[in-house]
């Protein structure tokens, strides 16, 4: 029979030690009987074999050690000493949640687990500045915790509180923090009876925080039981706050709505949106457009978009280059080819010797149609009732900036312009005429060229569209 | 009138500032001060420092700057018909109540929102101001920053380079909602400030030209609130809405708040007691969108009330106009089956998997693990377990139902 008596601090380190020691000389679990100095002394010890270093424990059982060894009884150092051993026999052993050893070790750590947060959570500091090193200010605190847990709750106090002193004194271990240096003293400590001047401020904002009509003692038991409310201060206000919360309620229902006790200020024009709706036909410029079509709800499309996006570009513009709809990045960002096919046009229309800045660039939709794929949202085409709905967007458009050409890239914009979406790549690269008798080229959408999978024929599809593009200074100086 | 001290100003911003439902702490950048030059640390995992009575923990400072406003939103008690008392904090008188309490251990950091007073600019500045002025003096604490829909976008920039994680509250699950209770407030205006937060992440993700990772934005993300049982809204509606603003703003979460009665309250209101269940089985189908593979027609089936089931969990009312998917042997089914089975959360689902390759497993070896057997047995197959009839009984949905109660809560 061996019986390790490990220090009250260093626990961890010397169970390690001795663990891989009886290991080592191959001690069967049920030989050992795990205990702290000057507690149950051993009734038969032999003496601990020489320290050995063949045994490795496993990372998932290395790493859950800090969460065993502190265990109070005992079982949490007998169990990972029982790991261990067969961790040399069965690989892998640590990941079958089914195993009942494993099942064991992983309740204890979560026991722990839970003890080291509610020390970290539930751990009240009293102001006792003067008495911090170099003008500091110092700090005290006294908490019960179920395991012996102060070595490993220690450092993250000591990461919050840099730049105080402070001490947390436990029945059986102080941490103190003076100076920047962490460290610890074992013995025998008693709870002090005093308090903190903030105490007051802290249970005025607990009782306000605290939503009546919402009362739910049990949930909050679970989270902070009975056992912690001694030390901390707000605790005390509970028994007052459940027995008044049903009047408080009953109370606020009961009370009819009182008139405003004065004038109410008038807030934003509430009715601004309507104006809108009601002064389509007096839009004059392009700036008081764009304001207008923000409130518009012509088709459902607003509804789930996060903004209208309109055409942008000089008013004067001698060109409106005509796409499809704003997608994802241009829906966010509330301005028209910004996402992906956006900087390819950028990129292109600058090899192709234009400057976007001195163009007109909208789309035929002023909404982002799509559908939710996981948490993407993927484009989708609009439907012709949808493009019909849009296109008095276009019109006030086309009036306001009289363009000498219109470019309309891809299908949706080809047919809302010429009335007449057909055979698009047929007629690409060819000059129509609009609805309203302007002369339009006709092109591909550049996202276009971003979906189509051969290099090649991208390659290939790209110079056209650069080659069609080209095509519009000659027509200008026309 | 005499000048109110803090405790009453505390008590006025704090009881304006609690139908936030937001508390969390967690998420974000990993900061210390052992080093002694400040205050503070984030471990990326929230902490709850307390609970109050209502169950909800307290993990940060909640408070408003200020409780004036001059919108009038019917569900707020801060909206500028209401007779609640008034009360402004100071910027120091914010930083002093953050940094004492934070000291002492009370509180994971501060959550700062407000009443809109003059403008939405200067509103934000204000409380932007506040934010850094906290960080000038070296706390490294948790902040959480209500951003204000229409604030210029320099000053969103400057919340989330101070702030851990930003958010505006949708307030009402759909636009007619928000227009008919909250007429000056404008869902586009909202939409695109949680876009302009989401965009201005990706931007300072990106490494700059010389190549190094810019300082974090925001590093905890952007989240939203929507009132519940306030309007007429169905749970189609507020999961619908909420499944949109997932995927359009990359939000962390879409919080759900029960409307519950306020003082001074508005006449268009229900002053019933807040419904909770509903609430409760709102998050159970939030999480089964985002982590479970659940489409949103399966949680809310097309064609019916579009409400969720109050008597059983999401999970299990999907399993039950289901039955034909099931049985699901633990031994074999693939993850994205066993994730469909009452009981059984993502993590029991991983334990499942790894713990099978060593043995078959039995409903006892699925307990210990941390699976709820009890809800899962009649849809499973395990060693030495086979469901049988119970499966296809009339009455399998009556064993899960709970006696009603004569009040819920």
């Amino acid at each position: 029979m061996f019986a390790p008596r490990l220090p009250r601090l260093g626990t961890l380190a010397a169970w390690r030690d001795a663990a891989r020691a009886l290991a080592g000389a191959g001690i069967e679990p049920a030989a050992v009987d795990w205990g702290l100095e000057g507690g149950a002394p051993a009734m038969f010890a032999d003496p601990l074999p020489p320290p050995s270093a063949g045994v490795t424990a496993p990372k998932l059982l290395a790493d859950m050690l800090p969460h065993l060894v502190p265990e109070r009884t005992g079982r949490g150092m007998d169990v990972a000493y029982r790991l261990l051993m067969r961790s040399q026999l069965v690989r892998g052993l640590m990941s079958n949640r089914a195993d009942a050893d494993v099942a064991t070790a992983f309740a204890i750590a979560k026991a722990l687990r839970r003890d080291i947060h509610k020390m970290h959570a539930f751990v009240r500091f009293r102001d006792v500045t003067p008495g911090g090193h170099d003008g500091r200010r110092a700090f005290a605190a006294w908490f019960e915790p179920d395991h012996r847990i102060e070595e490993v709750t220690g450092p993250f106090f000591a990461s919050r509180f840099g730049d105080m002193d402070w001490a947390i004194t436990t029945p059986e271990v102080r941490i103190v923090f003076a100076g920047g240096t962490l460290s610890y003293v074992a013995g025998a400590f008693v709870r002090p009876d005093d308090g903190d001047p903030l105490e007051e401020l802290w249970t005025t904002y607990y009782r306000s925080i605290f939503n009546p009509a919402r009362l739910k003692p049990d949930a909050m038991r679970a989270e902070m039981p009975r056992k912690y409310w001694r030390n901390l201060p707000e605790a005390q206000a509970i028994p007052d706050m459940i027995a008044t919360a049903r009047h408080r309620v009953t109370a606020m229902q009961a009370t009819a709505p009182r008139p405003p006790a004065q004038a109410v200020p008038a807030g934003r024009n509430v009715e601004m949106k309507d104006a809108f709706q009601n002064d389509l036909f007096g839009a004059t410029d392009l700036g008081t457009l764009e304001r207008e079509a923000e409130a518009c709800t012509r088709c459902p499309l607003h509804g789930p978009a996060t903004q209208v996006v309109f055409g942008e570009g000089p008013s004067g513009a001698e060109v409106m280059f005509v796409g499809e709809q704003p997608g994802d990045q241009e829906d966010l960002q509330g301005r028209p080819f910004v996402g992906p096919a956006g900087q390819l046009f950028d990129q292109i229309m600058s090899e192709a010797g234009l400057d976007r800045s001195e163009h007109y660039v909208t789309n035929a939709v002023k909404h982002f149609k799509f559908n939710l794929r996981g948490r993407r949202r993927i484009h989708q085409k609009p439907a012709t009732s949808e493009v019909k709905a849009c296109r008095w967007w276009l019109e006030q458009e086309l009036a306001q900036v009289d363009p000498k050409l219109c470019v309309a890239m891809g299908a949706t914009a080809l047919g809302t312009l010429t009335g007449n979406a057909a055979g698009l790549l047929k007629r690409r690269g060819s000059f129509e005429r609009t609805k309203d008798d302007r002369p339009v080229l006709v092109t591909v959408h550049p996202s276009y060229l971003l979906r189509l999978p051969d290099p090649e024929l991208k390659q290939a599809e790209t110079d056209k569209f650069r080659k069609d593009l080209e095509k519009i200074p000659e027509f200008l100086s026309n | 009138m005499a000048k109110m001290t803090i405790q009453q100003k505390l008590a006025i911003l704090s009881d304006a500032a609690k139908y936030d439902a937001s508390c969390s702490s967690s998420g974000g950048a990993k900061r210390s001060s052992r080093d002694g030059s400040g205050l503070g640390s984030t471990t990326g995992s929230g902490i709850c420092h307390a609970y109050a009575p209502d169950g909800r923990c307290i993990s940060l400072l909640k408070i408003l700057m200020t409780n004036v406003c001059i919108f009038d939103c019917a569900y707020c008690i801060n909206r500028r018909s209401s007779n609640v008392q008034r009360a402004r904090f100071t910027v120091d008188e914010v930083v002093w109540l953050t940094t004492e309490f934070y000291r002492r251990n009370y509180i994971e950091g501060l959550f700062l929102s407000s009443g809109i007073i003059k403008s939405s600019d200067y509103t934000m500045e204000e409380m932007v101001r506040i934010v850094e002025k906290l960080r000038m003096d070296g706390f490294r604490g948790y902040v959480h920053l209500k951003t204000i829909p229409d604030a210029s976008p320099e000053l969103i920039e400057r919340a989330g380079l101070c702030a851990d994680r930003l958010s505006i509250n949708i307030e009402m699950p759909t636009d007619a909602g928000l227009h008919s209770y909250a007429p000056e407030k404008d869902a586009t205006g909202i939409r695109k400030a949680m876009a302009k937060v989401r965009t201005t992440r990706e931007d300072r993700s990106d490494p700059s030209h010389t190549g190094r990772r810019r300082k974090g934005y925001a590093p905890a993300g952007q989240s939203t609130q929507m009132i519940v049982g306030a309007d007429g809204s169905s749970d189609a509606d507020v999961l619908g809405n909420a499944t949109r603003l997932y995927g359009a703003y990359d939000l962390k979460r879409v919080y759900y708040s029960a409307f519950s009665p306020i003082p001074d309250a508005s006449e268009v209101l229900p002053l019933k007691d807040p419904p909770l269940l509903r609430e409760h089985r709102l998050y159970q189908a939030d999480w089964l969108l985002r982590f479970y593979g659940f489409t949103l027609h399966e949680v809310v089936p097309q064609g019916g009330d579009g409400l969720l089931d109050l008597d059983v969990d999401p999970k299990l009312a999907w399993a039950l106009v289901n039955r034909d998917r099931f049985p699901v042997d633990v031994n074999a089914a693939p993850k994205d089956m066993l994730l469909r089975v009452p009981g059984f959360g993502t993590k029991i689902v991983d334990r499942i998997l790894a713990a099978r390759r060593h043995s078959a497993l039995s409903l006892e070896d699925v307990r210990r693990m941390g699976g709820r057997t009890k809800a899962a047995m009649p849809f499973v197959i395990a060693r030495g377990h086979v469901p049988g009839r119970v499966l296809d009984s009339a009455d399998l949905r009556d064993r899960f139902v709970k006696p009603k109660q004569l009040e819920l809560f």
